[in-house]
């Protein structure tokens, strides 16, 4: 469990970090939390010859709160997202899904930029900003680019970001109604067997606005937009829910690992899904 | 001048802090601080590291290895291969079951993660850099990992080195992956009962393959003294003294020029028994190389290629007259023991105890057959936190209990009950032929259901049931009972050895002239606490205070021969050992006292921590004026110094035993299980510290939990392990393990010096049945006779869904 040689980097500020991954291209990576990377590395499955650490660069931290929206730094840590109270009165479901994430040892380094960027499918954050319809900003040598989380994430460990692009920021409109993130997995630590996150706004029993996402059930984040127009205008009552669950189920395309095998996954997805809508439902 | 008053009897013995004290352990103070010393701890002069180029496929011919990139790499010293060992005779071992097993892959690999060279460097980050360049061509062959196609004719041969040997260590073999059969009972006897029975249930029970991994994985630190021609190592064994001499066999270096140190070990479990390939590696290594090497395994190494436990395949089939008397059992079981035989059981049981499984039951008749097979798997077959393979055996007879119970329709807590040996019957001897010594099964069971309030609990269920089929839950309640009868203490050399060395124990007593004292013996703690508990049996024998004797292990240049600490044997053995090194030590002691009080021997009496005169209480001397006597009184016919020591070879084997109970609750769509309640009575005889019983009794009960509920090695069909890390190996966090309650029964052991029966491994034993049949509990009112373990999430879903209960 011994990685192979590289040069490690600690620029303080973000122009200098873009600076080094635009010279070192695909042969350097960032690290922010490492809970990802580290492993990877130590088990030679990937061979990284200069990492950049992200550390030292203060414009990437930081949780900034204003009227209608909400922006965090890419290196803010998973602890800062549950323990910052401003954060949980205005997005509950953020403290309620990263309370799921792992255990207190990993969210102490895991931050919310390595958890999105990294484009692992099993990583929380991503379904969750896609629920959150966050936007990523992204910087490289060509400049400041933004990107919908709905629309990063192509494959297991493929996103939009190029290789010599950090990401800086994830922002979002403050969310409205109720909510909910539900997990099954198999101890503390662990990744999903299924997970997904709801956000419904109700008007007198009928949805006005919905949205709904979807943690390792398929290579990348899934975004449940049938389900979500099956919701909207709609008088939310038991069978409908059951209806919008099998939408969901029918766009997930989990693989078997040893968690189960696709049936059970899917099987799951059903009933987790349909516990975070009935949930959000009640909190709304 | 004041009136002292002389403290009482009574005051004297808790003085001593001895048998019956929870005394709190005296090595948390350095472990709890991170101040242990472990092999990793140990950095020698000059040092250099080795570590492994591990198979990455499970069956395949080598056709070449190419080291020329690694030995050019600065900072890389030797790559040894199979080649460079076999002028040794070292690229094969022996191993512990009567096998051979290679240390460097000879011509072929067997499985995943085999060793294939061994690289030896400045650091672990230039060998790791020289392994990855270590070039090793593979012809693939077709794998096989399942013990029931290894033996059909159109299996690979895996073992082409003794393909033809048709005659194994353990008699003849029918097929080239075929081991052994190993039989115990009455074969004919026992098929002539079930043929005429009333009722039989039969059933096939897997117990599934899973890995005893320790916090701390193995590893050695090799030296060689080329000037004195002396090599010590240290290294995390189980059993220092046998390693010893079977680094000297094997290796031809006189056994007094060894000097084998086991320090601070985190956690054993069976793992650290055996000896393994990367500690011959070390020590040649370091002979050629003339400087210490140290060899630590990571975690994937430990999971992949250092010893396994469990994967046999149990079939059974029990008897029982309408009314629920048992009548007979049968049993043959398919074992699956990976490439090489490298199970650690004494020699003359290729199966361990797996004859114990008549369990806590009065079975007149019983017959048993073990076949063991060769796979594409890692090596090992050890006892995972119990006796050889005394949690397959139990786990076997208590899924057999509720598989009768469900065909003779009857609650099988009664079932137990009618069938249990009754307290008259100790010593009782099993239909497969073991002597257990003592027990009160009723008495214990009868408490447990009690203390959980059983009736109570299957109203409850019966009342969630109802909810269930109303369709006003989706949860079921499961109960699970288990009752077990262990086997431990191995042994009486009569019939226990390992590799001919006799199972017996040693304790060596010296007491100094102030009247402290040092204990060295033949095992060593990997977190049993030892150091509290022999010391407590100590203060009880020659009245000083646990806290004035120090105990020493690990050493074999000190300590005397023992064979090691697993099987529970510690206490049973060298627990005996020690008391009655002790009791030497008071004989003598009362010679002097008889001497400077000038009486007779006879005349006196012990009271506690003195010799007192009959009669003349006033009158006595104290061990501690005793000690200090044997240093400095020419005393007629006695030696001068106070020191015994005493090799215990026990007459037979202790047989704790113990009742579980555990509710579960299990939801039956996403196959997750709430544990709601655990209670486990233990009865290991005399209680030396109860409150160290308690901290290994929910040790044990976490472990069981573990594999019980999802801990597996699972392989996939070309071999490839599937279970490396741990994200999918389940080791439980204080998240998932649940609150226990624990109680006790107290029924001393006839045989033992102070009673004691050992019981570090109990709630393995016990507690693995209680969980799973909790679950197969569950789900008995539609139908489910057997589901194999683990009972992880989606194997529990699989049970609902294949009973038909999701929608």
């Amino acid at each position: 469990m011994i990685p192979s040689a590289f040069k490690f980097y600690k620029p303080d500020n973000l122009q200098k970090a873009v600076a080094l991954m635009a010279d070192f291209g695909d042969e350097a990576r960032v690290i922010a939390g490492g809970h990802s990377l580290i492993p990877v590395m130590k088990q030679r499955l990937t061979d990284i010859k200069h990492l950049i650490d992200l550390s030292a660069i203060n414009e990437l931290k930081g949780i900034n709160i204003k009227e209608n929206s909400i922006s965090i730094g890419a290196m803010t840590t998973q602890v800062e997202l549950i323990t910052n109270e401003e954060l949980f009165k205005v997005v509950p479901i953020i403290r309620e899904a990263s309370l799921q994430i792992a255990d207190p040892q990993v969210r102490n380094l895991g931050t919310i930029g390595g958890n999105v960027a990294n484009g692992d499918p099993a990583n929380d954050m991503p379904g969750l900003m896609q629920l959150l319809d966050a936007t990523y900003k992204i910087s490289g040598i060509k400049g400041i680019r933004e990107i919908k989380a709905r629309e990063f994430y192509e494959g297991a460990y493929f996103t939009a970001r190029e290789d010599d692009e950090i990401l800086v920021s994830i922002s979002f409109n403050t969310p409205t109604g109720g909510y909910s993130y539900e997990k099954q997995k198999r101890k503390i630590g662990d990744y999903a067997t299924a997970a997904a996150g709801v956000i419904l706004n109700v008007d007198n029993g009928v949805c006005s606005s919905a949205s709904i996402a979807l943690t390792n059930l398929s290579d990348t984040p899934v975004y449940c937009s049938d389900a979500v127009s099956m919701l909207i205008g709609k008088q939310i009552d038991d069978s409908l829910l059951s209806e919008v669950t099998k939408s969901c189920v029918e766009q997930s395309d989990p693989v078997a690992d040893q968690r189960g095998p696709v049936e059970f996954k899917k099987y799951v997805a059903g009933i987790v899904i349909n516990k975070a809508l009935k949930r959000a439902f009640e909190r709304s | 001048m004041d009136d002292v008053k002389t403290p009482t009897s009574e005051e004297r013995k808790t003085a001593l802090s001895g048998l019956g004290t929870s005394r709190k352990r005296v090595e948390d103070a350095r472990f709890t601080q991170g101040k242990g010393n472990y092999v990793d701890d140990i950095k020698l002069k000059g040092m250099l590291f080795g570590d492994f180029v591990r198979s990455p496929v499970a069956h395949a011919k080598i056709k070449k290895i190419d080291t020329s990139a690694a030995l050019a790499l600065p900072g890389v010293h030797a790559v040894l291969t199979a080649a460079d060992l076999e002028p040794l005779g070292l690229h094969w071992m022996p191993t512990l079951a009567g096998d051979k097993q290679m240390v460097l892959a000879d011509g072929k690999v067997l499985f995943q993660g085999q060793e294939v060279a061994f690289v030896v460097g400045d650091d672990r980050y230039a060998v790791a850099d020289g392994v990855a360049l270590v070039e090793v061509e593979y012809d693939e062959l077709p794998v096989v990992t399942d013990p029931f196609k290894a033996e059909m004719e159109s299996a690979p041969i895996l073992r082409e080195d003794i393909a033809d040997q048709k005659e194994g260590a353990h008699g003849p073999r029918r097929h080239p992956n075929h081991i052994f059969t190993w039989e115990s009972g009455d074969k004919e006897g026992t098929n002539k009962v079930l043929d005429e029975a009333e009722v039989v249930a039969d059933e096939m029970v897997y117990y599934h393959r899973t890995h005893p991994c320790p916090l701390e994985t193995c590893g050695c630190v090799a030296s060689m003294d080329k000037i004195n021609g002396k090599l010590t190592v240290w290294g995390t064994f189980q059993a220092p003294h046998a390693v010893r001499t079977v680094a000297s066999l094997i290796s031809s270096i006189p056994e007094h020029n060894i000097r084998i140190i086991s320090p601070d070990i985190g956690g054993g479990f069976g793992n650290k028994v055996g000896v393994y390939p990367g500690y011959v590696c070390a020590i040649v290594a370091s002979i050629v190389t003339g400087v210490p090497i140290k060899w630590v395994e990571d975690r994937m190494d430990n999971l992949m290629a250092t010893a396994f436990a469990r994967d046999y395949w149990m079939h059974g089939k029990i008897s029982a007259t309408k009314d629920g008397k048992i009548t007979g059992l049968w049993c043959h079981t398919t074992a699956d023991h990976g490439a090489f035989d490298a199970c650690a059981d004494p020699t003359k049981f290729p199966a361990g105890f797996m004859n114990i499984c008549t369990g806590s039951y009065d079975i007149p008749v019983a017959y048993l057959a073990v076949d063991g097979v060769y796979t594409n798997k890692a090596p090992g077959g050890v006892a995972y936190r119990c006796s050889f393979r005394v949690t397959e055996a139990s786990y076997f007879i208590e899924r057999m209990i509720e598989v009768l119970a469900l065909k003779l329709g009857m609650d099988s807590a009664e079932l137990r009950s009618k069938n249990f040996i009754k307290k008259e019957q100790f010593p009782y001897t099993s239909a497969l032929g073991w002597e257990y010594d003592s027990g009160d099964y009723h008495k214990a069971w009868n408490k447990a259901l009690e203390a959980v309030n059983y009736k109570k609990l299957r109203e409850d269920q019966a009342k969630q049931l109802e909810l269930f089929r109303s369709g006003k839950s989706r949860k079921l309640i499961g109960i699970g009972l288990s009752h077990f009868t262990e086997i431990v203490g191995a042994g009486p050399v009569k019939n226990c050895d390992i590799l001919g060395l006799g199972m017996f124990d040693a304790c060596e007593i010296r007491i100094h002239p102030t009247g402290s004292a040092i204990a060295r013996l033949g095992t060593i703690s990997q977190g049993q606490g030892h150091a509290t508990t022999f010391a407590q049996i100590l203060a009880s024998e020659i009245g000083i205070p646990a806290s004035d004797i120090t105990l020493e292990e690990g050493d074999t240049d000190t300590a005397p021969y023992g064979l090691g600490t697993y099987g529970s044997r510690s206490t049973p053995v060298a627990g005996a050992a020690t008391a009655m090194a002790g009791r030497k030590i008071r004989a003598k002691a009362q010679m002097i006292a008889a001497y400077l009080l000038e009486v007779h021997d006879d005349d006196l009496e012990w009271d506690v921590d003195r010799f007192v005169v009959k009669g003349a209480p006033e009158k006595f001397k104290t061990m501690k004026e005793i000690a200090f006597a044997s240093y400095n009184q020419a005393i007629p016919g006695v030696e001068p110094g106070l020191e015994a020591v005493s090799y215990y070879d026990p007459p037979n084997m202790t047989y704790p035993n113990g009742a579980y109970i555990c509710v579960m609750e299990i939801d039956v769509d996403t196959g997750v299980s709430e544990i709601k309640k655990v209670y486990a009575l233990d009865d290991c005889g005399t209680r030396i510290n109860p409150m160290i019983i308690e901290g290994q009794v929910h040790g044990g009960l976490t472990e069981a939990l573990a594999i019980s509920m999802g801990q597996e090695i699972a392989y996939d069909e070309q071999g490839n392990v599937m279970t490396g890390t741990l994200m999918d190996f389940f080791v439980p966090t204080a998240w998932e393990t649940p609150n226990y309650e624990t109680d006790f029964t107290e029924t001393p052991s006839p045989h033992h010096p102070i009673g004691a029966k050992g019981v570090g491994e109990s709630p393995n034993v016990g507690g693995v049945s209680a969980f799973s049949n909790a679950v197969h509990d569950a789900f008995k009112p539609f139908g489910l006779t057997q589901a194999h373990m683990p009972h992880d999430h989606w194997r529990v879903w699989k049970i609902a869904k294949d009973l038909g209960l999701h929608n």
